[in-house]
C-alpha cells in the first residue's frame, strides 16, 4: 500500500475512532437519563428550588450535551480532519 | 378555569395567512420548476443547498406536527413525561452527525438505497431497501395525513376528507412541479415561521411569569401538584422507555426523507454543517416545547384541552388543542389563526420531503436501477419520478382517508422502530464491516422490517388499546429493544456464512469514498 493510502486509511481510522467516542458518550448521557426515569422516579421528582425538579433540569441538560458533543465534533472536523484530508488529497 | 374556543368553526383569519402562505409556496413552486430540468434538480436540488438552508430545511422536515401539537399537548397533560420525547426526538442528531452525514454525502447520490448497495449487488439490496424505505414512508404517511386531517378540520372548520385532498393535492404540487427545489423552500419557510411562532408564545407565556421558567413550572406544580415535574405513568415499565428510547435515537438515523437531505448539499463539510444548524434548531425547538406546555398547563387548564370544542364536546386524550388554544389565550384569534396556519405549512413541509423519498426509492432504487438495470434517459428517470410521486401522493390521501377517526398517534412511533430496525442497522454495517455481504444486508432489512410489524402487532399499541384486549402477547409498547439488536445479528451472522468474492477489494474503495478521496 502507498504511502498516500496509509496516511488516508489512517486519517479516516480516526475519524472513526473520534465518531465513535462522542457516539458514545451521547448515549451514556441520554440513556443514564432514560434509566434513571425509568428506575428513579423518586429522584427525579425531586425539586432543587421551586419549580426545578431534577428530572426537568437533566432533561434540558442532555439536550445541551448534545449540542456540546456536536460543537467538539464539528470543531475538530472543521479545523484538523478537513486541512489533513486536502493535504492527502493533493498528494498525487 | 372556562376559555371558549373558536376551534372548530370557520376561521377566516387562519384561512387568510394560510392562503398566504400558499401562494407564496407556490409560487416559489413555479420558479423552482423551471429551474428543475435533470434528476439530480428533481432529487437533490443539484447539490446547491448550503449548509446553513439545509440545516433550516432539516429542521423543517424533521418537526412534524406530532412533535409541535403532540408534544405541547403531552406536556400539558402529562407534565414531564412529555418531554421524554423532546429529548428522545434530538438525540438521534448527534448519531446522524457522527455516523451517517458525511459518509452517506461522499458515497450516494439519491437514496439510502445507493450507500448500502455500493459495494453489494444492486437487485437484491436496492429491492430490500426500496421496502424498507417504503414501509417507513407509509407508516410515517398515514400518521402525518389522518392527523392533519382531523386538526384542519379542528383550525379551519373543514370538513375531514377535503381537508386531506386539499393537503394532497397542495403536496402534490410543490413535488412534481418543484421537486426538491421547491420542497427544500417550502421545508425552510415553515421553519422559520413554526421557530418563530414556537418562540412568540413562549414569549407571551414567560412575560406571564416575570421571564422566568421557574416561576412557570412551579405555578404548574401548585395547581397540578408536584408529580407534573416528575416521571409517572407513562414510563410504567422501565424496559418499555429504554425500547422507546432505543427507537428514537436510532430511528433518526434511519429515516429516508432525513438521509435523503444530505445529497442536496455540495460536499461532506456542508452536510455537516447543516446537522449542526439543525441539532441547534430542533434542540432550541424542543426546549420551547417545556415552556409551551406547561405554559398550557397553566394558563389553559387541562379540562380545556381535555374539552377543545367545549365541556360537551368529544374528549381530546391527544391534547393536541393545547398549542393552539395557547395561542388565542395569548393573542386571541389572530394569533390562533397564525399558529393553525403555522401547524399547516408544518403539516405540508413534512408530507412533501415523505413523498419525495418514498417516490426516489420506486423510481430511482426500483425502476431505474432494477427494472431498467441502470440504463434508462435522463427523460424517462425524470418522467418515473413524477409518476412515482403522483402516484404516492394518491396513496397518501387513500390511506388518509381509510384511517380516518383511527388512533394513529402509534404510527411515527413505529415508524422510528422500523426506521431504526430495517434501515440503520444495514446502513451502517454497509458503511464500516469490511465482511458486511448481500445476503446480509437483504436479511438485516427484512428481519428489522418484519419482527418490527410483528411485534407492534401484538404489542399492549394495538392488542390492549385497539383491539380491546385484555392482554398482549409482547409485553412492550416499542419494539426496539428486541428488534435492533435482531436486526444487527442476523446481518452479522448471514454475512458471516456467506462471504462474497473481492468484497476485501470493494471495501478498500468504499472506505476512500467515505473518507472523501476521490
Amino acid at each position: 500500500m502507498s504511502e498516500r493510502l496509509k496516511s488516508l486509511r489512517a486519517l479516516a481510522n480516526q475519524r472513526w475512532r473520534i465518531s465513535l467516542w462522542l457516539t458514545v458518550m451521547m448515549m451514556v448521557v441520554y440513556f443514564g437519563f432514560i434509566l434513571l426515569v425509568a428506575f428513579n422516579k423518586k429522584l427525579m421528582g425531586q425539586t432543587l428550588v421551586p419549580g426545578l425538579s431534577i428530572g426537568i433540569l437533566l432533561g434540558a441538560l442532555t439536550i445541551v450535551t448534545a449540542w456540546i458533543l456536536i460543537f467538539i465534533y464539528v470543531r475538530w472536523t472543521n479545523n484538523n480532519y478537513d486541512d489533513q484530508l486536502e493535504q492527502i488529497r493533493n498528494r498525487r | 378555569m372556562n376559555t371558549t374556543t373558536s376551534l372548530g368553526q370557520f376561521n377566516p383569519i387562519a384561512i387568510s395567512f394560510f392562503l398566504v402562505f400558499i401562494f407564496f409556496t407556490l409560487g416559489i413552486t413555479y420558479w423552482a420548476a423551471k429551474q428543475t430540468k435533470s434528476t439530480s434538480e428533481y432529487y437533490t436540488a443539484g447539490g446547491n443547498i448550503s449548509g446553513f438552508q439545509n440545516g433550516l430545511a432539516l429542521a423543517g422536515d424533521f418537526m412534524s406536527a406530532a412533535s409541535f401539537l403532540g408534544i405541547a399537548g403531552k406536556v400539558a397533560l402529562n407534565g414531564f413525561d412529555g418531554l421524554i420525547y423532546s429529548i428522545g426526538f434530538l438525540v438521534g442528531w448527534p448519531i446522524v452527525m457522527f455516523l451517517i452525514a458525511e459518509p452517506m454525502r461522499n458515497l450516494g447520490k439519491y437514496t439510502f438505497a445507493d450507500v448500502v448497495a455500493f459495494r453489494l449487488q444492486q437487485t437484491p439490496v436496492r429491492i430490500a431497501s426500496s421496502i424498507g424505505t417504503l414501509v417507513v414512508v407509509s407508516f410515517y404517511l398515514i400518521a402525518q395525513m389522518v392527523g392533519a386531517g382531523g386538526l384542519i378540520q379542528l383550525l379551519f372548520g373543514l370538513d375531514y376528507n377535503l381537508a386531506i385532498v386539499l393537503v394532497g393535492c397542495v403536496m402534490l404540487a410543490y413535488v412534481i412541479f418543484g421537486g426538491m427545489i421547491a420542497t427544500t423552500w417550502v421545508q425552510i419557510i415553515k421553519a422559520v415561521l413554526l421557530l418563530g411562532g414556537a418562540t412568540a408564545m413562549a414569549i407571551l407565556v414567560l412575560s406571564k411569569f416575570g421571564f422566568n421558567p421557574l416561576t412557570l413550572f412551579a405555578e404548574a406544580a401548585t395547581k397540578y401538584g408536584d408529580e407534573v415535574l416528575a416521571p409517572g405513568k407513562e414510563v410504567a415499565n422501565p424496559l418499555d422507555a429504554i425500547s422507546l428510547g432505543l427507537s428514537l435515537m436510532l430511528g433518526t438515523a434511519g429515516l429516508p426523507h432525513i438521509l435523503m437531505r444530505f445529497y442536496t448539499v455540495p460536499n461532506a463539510k456542508e452536510a455537516r454543517i447543516s446537522v449542526m444548524y439543525a441539532t441547534i434548531f430542533i434542540g432550541f425547538f424542543y426546549l420551547l416545547t417545556f415552556i409551551l406546555g406547561f405554559g398550557a398547563m397553566v394558563l389553559v387548564g387541562r379540562d380545556t384541552i381535555l374539552h377543545p370544542l367545549g365541556a360537551a364536546g368529544a374528549i381530546d386524550k391527544s391534547g393536541n388543542m393545547a398549542a393552539p388554544i395557547l395561542a388565542q389565550v395569548l393573542g386571541g384569534s389572530p394569533f390562533l389563526g397564525f399558529i393553525s396556519a403555522v401547524s399547516f405549512a408544518t403539516i405540508l413541509a413534512v408530507v412533501a420531503g415523505l413523498t419525495l423519498s418514498g417516490a426516489a426509492a420506486l423510481s430511482h432504487d426500483l425502476w431505474v436501477n432494477v427494472i431498467k438495470k441502470g440504463n434508462s434517459s435522463e427523460t424517462e428517470q425524470l418522467k418515473v419520478a413524477r409518476i412515482a410521486t403522483l402516484l404516492l401522493g394518491v396513496v397518501a390521501m387513500v390511506l388518509g382517508i381509510i384511517f380516518k377517526g383511527q388512533n394513529v398517534a402509534y404510527m411515527v412511533g413505529l415508524a422510528f422502530a422500523i426506521a431504526a430496525s430495517a434501515n440503520f442497522p444495514s446502513l451502517l454495517m454497509s458503511m464500516v464491516w469490511r465482511k458486511f455481504t448481500t445476503k446480509g444486508a437483504v436479511a438485516s432489512i427484512l428481519v428489522g422490517t418484519l419482527s418490527a410489524l410483528i411485534l407492534i402487532y401484538l404489542s399492549p399499541t394495538i392488542q390492549i388499546d385497539i383491539l380491546k384486549n385484555s392482554t398482549a402477547i409482547f409485553p412492550l409498547k416499542n419494539p426496539g429493544l428486541v428488534t435492533i439488536p435482531l436486526s444487527f445479528a442476523v446481518g452479522i451472522i448471514v454475512s458471516l456464512f456467506t462471504p462474497e468474492v473481492g468484497m476485501e477489494e470493494k471495501f478498500a474503495e468504499t472506505e476512500h469514498l467515505i473518507a472523501g478521496d476521490y
